[in-house]
């Protein structure tokens, strides 16, 4: 039955094919055959409101034909205090919610902590993880109001619940036998962590405090259609007045800032290996 | 001055790597454990300084019971006992003096650790020793610039700025050429003379072992096998502890070895 009961002489000038990933001929093309059928079937409920669309174009030539034409005068002091509130709201946002990550990530993490501490810090981070920004800062707006302390505890609760959890992975997968010597050495646990955990994982946490102070400068964009304070809410305003140009200029400068952040990482992230 | 009795060790698995160990080793010994791979010589050293937890049994250094000491006392026993590893475990992105410093963590404080602020006296104790094993001009080099022999000194160092009483010392040869194995070997060797330390030494290659040390131990299935002087392994004894092989060549290599040695 099998292929290497076939004796050489019948392989030899006999041409070699791949196996195919799926072995059973009727599972294999009951599949592609469903998804062909899929495909059909999506590509039939798409409906699409085609005189709707040709008045839609002209709107979207509009808001495209501004970026040509960004205005950064006639707001700008509405785009500074918006920008500065949004920088402010990131800085500060990152540095509580890295912080308070550290030490969830560590207990997160199971070669680290014991059970009970591991079970807590899991749940932190499943719940933080679990609610979307947005809803996040609804609610936060509804309980401080209107402004960027709403958007900041919004940003620090989701940097602790992106952070703790990737930091803990990355410390679940560090060289066991490098922590075990520092261990054999009869040092306390701090000392362990510190001499044993830390440095391996000092290059992953710089990084990813890099990319989260990035994500969090965009997310403040969006903080601010909620009312969470930031540029987001200059935007918004801009948008609603249709002054296309304004909310262009808007853009412009989130698009820069977060290429500038994006460089910036990259050097940084390349310095610490 | 160290005594094992009856240590058992049971993993999770089921799998028994150490069958009721006796063991007694004199102040100064250095001895060497072999046996095939798997026959439980890792776990016995991991179990004496309780990076693994012994199921049954007790180990006894210089009279302290050592499995049943509290975490706290536990750390206390564990700067006697110096280690050096297979793949030498140096944290790799500290420097070589913070891996040699990171041996005296068991005698600071804390902050004192984390500030890098040792006392004089180990900063002075951290140059001779890696001045001992010619590395001095590499203090501020990062562990991971280093090569493996160079590497392996380092981890001495470490081992040895505990002020040890007992080396456990796992494989230091497994990853290193055939001619800084022997100077790795000599090196410990030589250390543990100068100081008085008793040593055990995991180790793969027979040869290698019957030149340096005073004493084989040959585990097989977590059990003793042998016990004796290297010139006692002869090619029976070797085939009870790792099965059949034709041992003439092994053994013999041990004397070619020799006559080269000389003829340098």
């Amino acid at each position: 039955m099998s292929a290497s009961e076939i004796s050489l002489e019948a392989r030899l000038g006999q041409p070699w094919k791949k196996p195919p990933f799926i072995q059973r001929p009727w599972l294999r093309w009951t599949l592609i055959a469903g998804f062909v059928a899929y495909l059909i079937a999506a590509y039939l409920t798409i409906e699409v409101n085609w005189a709707r669309v040709y008045d839609g174009l002209e709107r979207g030539k509009q808001f495209v034909l501004a970026f040509t034409s960004p205005d950064f005068t006639t707001r700008s002091s509405d785009i500074y205090e918006g920008m500065l509130e949004s920088i402010l709201m990131t800085v500060a946002a990152s540095v509580v919610g890295i912080a308070i990550s550290i030490p969830i990530a560590l207990g997160a993490a199971r070669n680290v902590a014991p059970l009970p501490v591991y079970l807590i810090c899991r749940a932190i981070i499943a719940i933080s993880r679990a609610l979307q920004e947005i809803i996040v800062a609804i609610l936060l707006v509804a309980i401080f109001g209107f402004g960027p302390l709403a958007g900041f505890l919004t940003l620090s609760f989701a940097t602790i619940g992106f952070l703790s959890k990737l930091l803990a992975e990355d410390i679940e997968s560090m060289d066991k036998v490098q922590a075990e010597a520092i261990k054999a050495s009869g040092a306390r646990w701090m000392q362990w962590i510190n001499y044993g955990v830390q440095p391996q994982v000092m290059p992953r946490l710089i990084g990813l405090s890099m990319y989260r102070i990035d994500i969090n400068f965009r997310e403040s964009a969006i903080l601010g259609l909620v009312g969470a304070g930031g540029i987001g809410a200059t935007l918004n305003t801009a948008f609603d007045r249709y002054e296309y140009d304004t909310a262009a200029a808007i853009l412009i400068i989130i698009i820069v800032i977060v290429m500038a952040l994006e460089y910036l990482s990259g050097i940084i992230r390349a310095r610490v290996q | 001055m160290l005594r094992l009795e009856k240590l058992v060790k049971t993993y999770k698995t089921g799998d028994q790597a150490l069958k009721a160990v006796d063991l007694e080793i004199p102040e100064g010994q250095v001895l060497a454990l072999i046996g095939p791979s798997g026959a439980g010589k890792s776990t016995l050293i991991r179990c004496i300084n309780r990076l693994v937890e012994p199921t049954s049994g007790k180990v006894y250094l210089a009279g302290t019971e050592l499995t049943g000491l509290s975490s706290g006392a536990l750390r206390r026993e564990r700067r006697r006992m110096g280690m050096i590893f297979q793949e030498y475990a140096l944290v790799e992105r500290l420097t070589v003096m913070e891996n040699v410093q990171s041996g005296r963590l068991g005698y600071v404080g804390f902050w004192r650790s984390f500030l890098r602020k040792y006392p004089q006296a180990d900063v002075d104790e951290a140059f001779r020793l890696l001045d001992r094993v010619g590395l001095a001009h590499m203090a501020d080099k990062r562990a991971d610039e280093l090569s493996g022999g160079q590497r392996q000194r380092v981890g001495i160092c470490r081992a040895l700025i505990q002020n040890p009483a007992l080396l456990l010392v796992d494989e230091p040869t497994a990853s290193l050429d055939p001619k800084t194995s022997r100077q790795i070997m000599r090196l410990i060797c030589e250390l543990c003379k100068e100081r008085g330390l008793a040593a055990i030494i995991n180790i793969h290659d027979v040869a290698l072992a019957q030149r340096f040390v005073q004493r084989v131990i040959g585990l097989r299935f977590g059990a003793v096998e042998f016990d004796g002087p290297p010139e006692a392994l002869t090619p029976d004894v070797l085939t009870k502890i790792y099965g059949e092989e034709d041992w003439e060549a092994t053994i013999e290599k041990v004397d070619d070895e020799d006559t080269i040695e000389a003829a340098e």
